[in-house]
């Protein structure tokens, strides 16, 4: 059954994510009803996959890889719904759909083991601080995308050029401002989640532990000099990307010394 | 029952022959009064706009109603020489629908004869001078123009160096409002540009012009402040927008000058749009963060590819017209008798 739910959800996102691929090459790039129902649907399908192995698992699913890169996948399409329409930058989709089809992809094609982990005796402290780490990476995530959107419409406003990206890309000041919050908002979840892992006095693994101290001191760094010193919004979302990035090739390294532990 | 259509347009008529036909709103319930007087004519709608005059009308009697409306202008133009073209039922619907759509304007794909032509519908049925023929043919007009613009790409972009500027504020700002413009040298066209973006909501204008009277006059004239050409580099505080088009053989901004000035303006965009001839603003001034520098070439290059873009959606939208076309005659001939 699991299998089904995740090869569906999947397949939603490809057929979004073709379907849009069609519209830009027809000039459009807007996203249209079918790339947010299949979002729609691969984020519904995606939670029942993850309800049905926490049912097995008795916790929230976080204690293989695979579990932390569907998990990443569902909550960054979570955070897509709760922040795309609120800075009203419905164009997010289109470009967060592969982000999340590119998180499902690497977790069925990889060679990583799919069985739960059957139940012990867990710290609910320590799922709280695995999941809000993960809804925080997912916010880091959309907010590299909002910094890569910011990237191509400043490429566009520069070349002097027009055509179909500028004129369907928000404008860059909301792309700033988008990608500042979300940068704000992941840094603010991933603080609560590291005091959650605090309290729980969970022993973790020193290159773990600066690891993410890496990835939450950079963030901040990021957070206070765009509040006190004026860094650039292009630098911003260049280095939004570049911490993205270093979040994406070190969080197997990092499931890998938690499950090791 | 036959829809007729007799008009001119900007294409086969100068605007002092325009100017002549065009019938005022004052004029409007006299002349509908006046054509449907006109025997075997049964309804009437009259289409006067700045580039076009037409006239769409619903008889069974074509010829006598196409002679009544000749009579009718000859009457109240004094003109014997009618230089207006006639069409019967399948091109007058085409052509409605095709103007409706904004394929036969001067600009391709304008969106502002829609709203004329919804006016000069809802005046008419307001003086009861449609019947259920000519409601039809309109409400069908409406809906495939809609669906033109939704479908295609027929409104893209703008088309004129002022609107394209206009489109690229939103595009780098996205609201207008609050926004502070600049405008150093008050030429004709930056007049322009400055006007549309006040219109659409930028909170100060500053005018700076060597002749400080002139920059005084514009500057009273859209509601913004002049202050001295030497000083302007004072004022450039908090401004978002910044218009040149002054005579100065050399560029006045550089980038040297610029960076200083951009010291106090933190992280806020700063779009320039040099309408100058030679230009005023340095081109590596384009290079610094944050800076969107926009001369009249790359103006007029986006300005010309939105016209490009549009010209290739005129055969998509003359598809979708044929279709809609098809489906209005279609629902003539079932409605043979409908009501006068």
């Amino acid at each position: 059954m699991e299998f089904y739910l995740l090869t569906g959800a999947t397949l939603c996102l490809i057929a979004g994510f073709a379907h849009t691929l069609v519209r830009v090459s027809a000039g459009k790039i807007q996203p249209g009803r079918v790339n947010l129902a299949s979002m729609v649907g691969a984020f519904a399908l995606l939670s029942l996959d993850l309800w049905m192995r926490g049912q097995v698992q008795r916790s929230c699913p976080l204690y293989s890889l695979f579990d932390v890169l569907l998990f990443m996948a569902w909550a960054t399409a979570l955070l897509y719904f709760l922040v795309g329409s609120a800075y009203r930058l419905s164009l997010l989709g289109t470009f967060t759909s592969p982000l999340v089809l590119f998180l499902l992809l690497l977790a069925q094609l990889a060679p990583l083991s799919r069985d739960p982990i059957p139940a012990t005796a867990r710290d609910p402290w320590i799922e709280f601080h695995a999941a809000l780490s993960l809804i925080a990476y997912g916010a880091f995530a959309l907010a590299g995308i909002a910094g890569l959107m910011f990237l191509v419409q400043d490429r566009q406003l520069k070349k002097r050029k027009g055509g179909s990206l500028l004129y369907n890309l928000p404008p860059i000041t909301e792309l700033a401002i988008a990608n500042t919050r979300l940068i704000l908002l992941g840094l603010i979840i991933l603080t609560v989640a590291f005091a959650a892992g605090f309290l729980s006095g969970m022993q973790v693994n020193t290159l773990k532990f600066w690891t993410s101290a890496t990835i939450w001191a950079a963030y901040g760094i990021l957070v206070l000099l765009r509040q006190i010193h004026p860094l650039a919004p292009r630098k911003t979302a260049i280095l939004s990307l570049v911490a993205l990035g270093f979040i994406l090739v070190t969080l197997p390294a990092i499931q890998h010394l938690s499950t090791a532990k | 029952m036959t829809i007729l259509c007799a008009g001119i347009n900007h294409r086969n008529a100068a605007v002092e022959v325009r100017e002549r036909f065009a019938i005022g709103t004052h004029e409007l319930e006299a002349s509908l009064s006046s054509l449907r007087r006109i025997d075997g004519l049964f309804g009437a709608v009259i289409v006067s706009t700045c580039n076009r005059v037409e006239f769409y009308a619903s008889s069974v009697c074509p010829l006598r109603a196409m002679d009544g409306l000749r009579r009718f202008l000859v009457e109240r133009t004094g003109c014997t020489d009618l230089p207006f073209y006639s069409h019967d039922s399948l091109p007058s619907v085409r052509h409605l629908f095709r103007v409706a759509c904004g394929l036969d304007s001067m600009v391709i794909g304008e969106t502002e004869i829609l709203g004329q032509v919804k006016q000069a519908y809802s005046a008419a049925a307001d003086h009861g001078a449609t019947n259920t023929c000519l409601n039809k043919l309109f409400q069908q007009a409406f809906r495939v123009a809609k669906q033109v613009r939704t479908e295609t790409r027929i409104t893209r972009g703008s088309t004129s160096v002022g609107s394209v500027a206009v489109e690229l504020a939103g595009k780098i700002f996205g609201d207008l409002s609050g926004r502070k413009v600049m405008v150093l040298g008050a030429g004709e066209t930056s007049e322009r540009v400055a006007r549309s973006l006040v219109s659409r909501g930028v909170r100060t204008v500053i005018v700076s012009n060597r002749t400080f009277d002139r920059a005084a006059a514009l500057a009273d004239s859209i509601g913004g402040l002049a202050v001295h050409f030497d000083h302007w580099h004072t004022a450039f505080d908090e401004v978002d927008i910044l218009i040149c088009s002054t005579a100065a053989p050399h560029p006045i901004v550089t980038r040297e000058k610029l960076e200083k000035i951009l010291q106090s303006h933190r992280e806020r965009p700063l779009f320039i749009i040099d309408l100058a001839v030679p230009r005023d603003v340095d081109p590596s001034v384009n290079t610094i963060d944050n800076v969107y520098l926009y001369d009249m070439d790359s103006l007029e290059q986006i300005a010309r590819q939105s016209i490009e873009i549009r010209q290739t959606e005129v055969v998509r939208c003359e598809q979708l017209i044929d279709r809609h076309v098809r489906d209005f005659l279609t629902w003539m001939h079932q409605h043979p008798t409908m009501p006068r």
